[in-house]
């Protein structure tokens, strides 16, 4: 802890460090974005030659590209979205009578080739990034400007406070970790931060915690439904960010996506994945990963291996766990997940983030609470998840060095094995996963919330979940002095994890119960409208007991 | 790293552990490729290079003896241990130093690890978990840096093998590179190799079936007949596989080669060691006096002491390792154990293909 504590010191100037790279000219980020149009030719060729190898017949091929073409018709009728080119509906309607030209032998029918690299171009396009350095500035230094306003309003009090600046975003987001070393890192090799994902509030977290480690920005692939609201739009586009399509489930979407991904690491473009995909729905810190993009990491390590030679730039990987007391989300969250799992019918809320008003509104409220956010970067690894030194060596569990390259070797040779990579990726993703057991800060909030489902789940052994949580919310209670009572039995259980290095906990954890239990119910979902938790008299009471759910599961997992 | 130079010399295959099982896939690999055949003791690693003698088997040409773990692991990307369970772990500490990640390994041992958190042995521990038992291919894991693991099992009598009858064997990992490499360095024209993808699963099924093994040894001691033994493979069969699901195998597996097929062989073969420990327990020998004079392990009988605490912990019904496990080591009677079997009341024949996946 005081180790770490003595590193969050260990700033430049406001709280931040030094840029690793002066001149925006030099960041990796810039150089994609000059040479855009070459890149997105490389990407459409290469996923031309992946497509091949995965569907090699031309019958095959064929049968793809009409099932792609039916699904992309579906999508335009079923769920078109504001962001969507106005001429979707035309491009797949000259796809179909390419098509069916082809299919009928006509004499001047295109090549099914042609007709992929049309596709796969007009794809590459839609997801491809453009960043400008000049409005990333900007945008910048909107956010800091805003926030910081904000936060001095909120905090020293009075409206006037406005024009002061005692108050930094860093006294409100704590970083804890090997901040230096993965500095180091990003000169030697190419980061890529794997950070869970609560809430919408992280891409924007993480974009800002990347600048105060005085890192280039990173490439980002944001779901293309936050460019519907305007001012993620702008944001997104000014910060590197790429777009995914989530409604685009075909193969040859995918393949540009993890192509783009694969040469934009190649090119040494810092980036950044959710690997849960989207945010996590039940409130666990992630349990599955997805493979996808994470599996981008180490075909272009091999690429980098095989085309380059093991002297050339590696890659890392960064564990990051975002730790909020309450999560905006949460309510639509986990009713989310109890529809999609449970047999209730659960009906779906409106989405928080629909409007631009309730962005600005929800940032209002989180800044004129008193509430935290930490955030924990693990110690890098590589692509198949060994840690490394600060000179980016690999370390086996006896801190001998490893050369990452041996992993592709088969007989003296580096060797191209997709199966073999597949698996890589899946040992990774495990390792993902309990680095971010490790990481993970235990708060008051998520404690609170933990011991009192748990308390009350106990009492009702006999209903499955989905019934346990329809339960009336009057009937629960818990009295102050045996909630006092469980709570310390689990925190000293939470303690000697942390002792065992097997979870992190946050000071706040270390004051008297009373207080502790406090500083939880007050913080846990402060901005919900049922409050999950909360004391009244002498009896604690709860509200939404699905949003409990919600905050308890952070904790689920461990040996509490 | 001297990789590049390894490339083109020409490569070389390690067996560690010389035994019978470890010396005929010794001999089998030989007839394709330079073999390097490791065991712990000089002098007998002398004799195997100066008789040529071993295990009752003639030593292929292609292959050198040698008790230098560095030396090997230099030599060979592949490596073939062949050990007892109960050596695994402390070999594979010693050969780790000198592992790369480039290295594959496909063992050959048909039995389980132990590792609690303080150290405790199969019998101090009164639970033990999935946690605390390990296949060798983890063992492999958790010792050394290689990743691209494997196993062999299937019915490969090491006395058939040297004798070139036909056979075939399950190489089973989650790397396809790792199958068919070992498919292109063992399979010839009297030996078939097939590939699986569950490695748990397939080191399971040739663990687990040394248990069914010291049972049918018991009923041929008993002078019982076939029947009996349809009987037993029959029921041991479907004991096998609620252990091995449970422990985290498929279904699948235990219905191929190293699972049915591996069975068959051994509770129908005096050449299997862990069928001779039931057979001479039934004509009345205490275990210790089979043990100490058998040259090899038995690996079944350590099996059993460690999937009877693990069915207890898991809750799986195991009528045959359960009485087995009073026969070996609770002082009860071949004949009695027998008769317990033949009283319980159980009636339905199969109920696990509804549930596969």
């Amino acid at each position: 802890m005081g180790q770490q504590a003595e590193k969050t010191k260990k700033k430049v100037g406001k709280g931040h460090y030094k840029p690793i790279i002066k001149r925006s000219k030099y960041w990796p980020v810039v150089q994609l974005s000059k040479h855009r149009k070459e890149f997105i030719e490389e990407v459409v060729e290469e996923s031309i030659k992946r497509i091949k190898q995965l569907r090699p017949s031309k019958k095959e091929l064929l049968e793809e590209l009409e099932v792609i073409h039916y699904r992309e018709k579906m999508r335009i009728r079923g769920n078109p979205w504001r962001v969507d080119p106005p001429d979707d509906l035309a491009f797949w309607n000259d796809i179909k009578a390419k098509l069916l030209d082809i299919s009928t032998n006509k004499e001047n029918a295109v090549s099914v080739e042609d007709l992929l690299r049309l596709i796969i171009t007009r794809y590459a396009n839609e997801v491809a990034g453009n960043f400008k350095p000049n409005k990333y500035r900007f945008v910048r230094s909107m956010v800091k400007f805003g926030l910081r306003r904000l936060l001095n309003a909120s905090r020293v009090g009075g409206i006037f406070a406005i024009f002061k600046s005692d108050y930094y975003l860093t006294d409100k987001i704590q970083l804890f970790g090997e901040m230096e070393h993965i500095r180091k890192l990003g000169k030697k090799g190419t980061l890529v931060m794997v950070p869970t994902h609560f809430s919408n509030l992280d891409s924007v977290l993480i974009g800002w915690i990347i600048h105060v480690l005085g890192l280039p920005p990173f490439i980002y692939g944001a779901g293309l439904n936050l460019f519907n609201i305007k001012i993620f739009a702008y944001f997104m586009n000014s910060v590197g960010a790429y777009k995914v399509d989530r409604r685009k489930k075909n193969l040859l979407y995918l393949e540009t996506l993890k192509m783009y991904s694969h040469r934009a690491l190649i090119k040494g473009a810092h980036s950044l994945f959710f690997p849960g995909g989207t945010r996590s729905r039940s409130g666990h810190v992630e349990k599955t990963l997805k493979r996808g993009l994470l599996g981008t990491t180490i075909e272009a390590q091999r690429s980098l291996l095989l085309d380059k030679g093991p002297q050339d730039r590696k890659i890392f990987i960064v564990p990051v766990v975002i730790n909020y007391h309450f999560v905006l989300e949460a309510p639509t969250l986990i009713n989310d997940y109890l529809r999609k799992t449970g047999q209730e019918r659960f009906y779906k809320e409106q989405d928080e983030y629909s409007t631009s008003y309730r962005i600005v509104k929800f940032l209002l409220s989180f800044f004129t609470k008193n509430s935290n956010i930490s955030v924990s970067l693990g110690r890098p690894l590589d692509i198949v998840g060994n840690y490394v030194n600060e000179k980016g060596e690999s370390l086996d569990k006896n801190n001998n060095i490893l050369q990452i390259a041996d992993y592709f070797t088969t007989q003296g040779e580096i060797t191209e094995d997709q199966q073999r990579e597949e698996e890589y990726t899946r040992m990774l993703c495990d390792r993902i996963i309990s680095e971010y057991k490790r990481i993970n800060r235990v708060f008051a909030s998520h404690l609170v919330a933990f011991v009192a489902f748990r308390y009350w789940r106990s009492k009702f052994p006999q209903l499955d979940l989905y019934n346990f949580l329809r339960l009336p919310e009057d009937d629960l209670n818990i009295p102050y002095h045996v909630f006092v009572e469980e709570f310390e039995k689990t925190r000293q259980k939470v303690i000697t994890l942390k002792n065992q290095g097997k979870l992190d906990m946050a000071e706040h954890m270390f004051a008297e119960p009373d207080e502790i239990i406090r500083l939880g119910l007050d913080n846990l979902g402060q901005y919900h409208v049922n409050k999950p938790l909360f004391l009244q008299k002498d009896l604690i009471l709860t509200k939404s007991l699905t949003t409990l759910y919600y905050y308890h599961n952070r904790m689920d997992g461990y040996e509490l | 790293m001297g990789m590049s130079s390894k490339a083109s010399q020409k490569k070389k295959i390690g067996v560690i552990g010389a035994g019978s099982f470890g010396t005929a896939v010794a001999n089998i690999l030989a007839q394709k490729e330079e073999v390097i055949l490791y065991a712990r003791n000089v002098d007998l690693v002398e004799k195997i290079n100066n008789t040529r003698w071993h295990k009752d088997a003639a030593i292929h040409p292609n292959i050198t003896g040698t008790s230098d773990l560095s030396y090997i692991a230099s030599q060979c990307e592949i490596l073939f241990p062949v050990i007892p369970s109960s050596a695994f772990r402390e070999v594979m500490k010693q050969l780790a130093p000198y592992l790369r990640p480039y290295h594959i390994l496909i063992h050959g041992t048909k039995g389980l690890d132990i590792s609690t958190a303080d150290g405790n042995s199969t019998d101090s521990s009164k639970i033990l978990t999935r946690d605390n038992v390990r296949t060798m291919s983890e063992v492999i894991r958790d010792e050394s840096v290689v990743i691209r693991v494997g196993c062999l099992a299937g019915p490969n009598l090491a006395r058939e093998l040297t004798d070139h009858q036909p056979a075939a064997t399950v190489i089973a990992s989650h790397f396809n590179e790792v199958i068919e490499l070992g498919q292109k360095y063992l399979r010839n024209d009297r030996f078939q190799v097939y590939g699986n993808s569950d490695l748990i699963g397939i080191e399971l099924a040739g663990v687990l079936k040394n248990i069914i093994a010291i049972a049918a040894g018991a009923l041929s001691g008993l002078g019982l007949g076939e029947n009996a033994k349809g009987l037993l493979i029959s029921r041991g069969m479907i004991e096998t596989i609620y252990l091995g699901r449970a422990l985290g195998g498929k279904t699948e597996s235990f219905l191929g080669l190293a699972g049915v097929g591996d069975l068959v062989t051994t509770c129908n073969s005096s050449l299997s060691r862990n069928f001779t420990v039931g057979f001479r327990l039934a004509k009345g020998e205490p275990l210790e006096d089979i043990i100490s004079s058998m040259d090899e392990v038995a690996e079944g009988v350590n099996t059993v002491k460690i999937v009877h605490k693990l069915a207890r912990q898991y809750k799986v019904k195991a009528l045959i390792t359960q009485t087995l496990h009073r026969v070996l080591f609770e002082g009860m009677s071949v004949k009695d154990g027998l008769q317990y079997l033949m009283k319980y009341p159980l009636n339905v024949d199969i109920a696990f293909l509804k549930n596969l996946q």
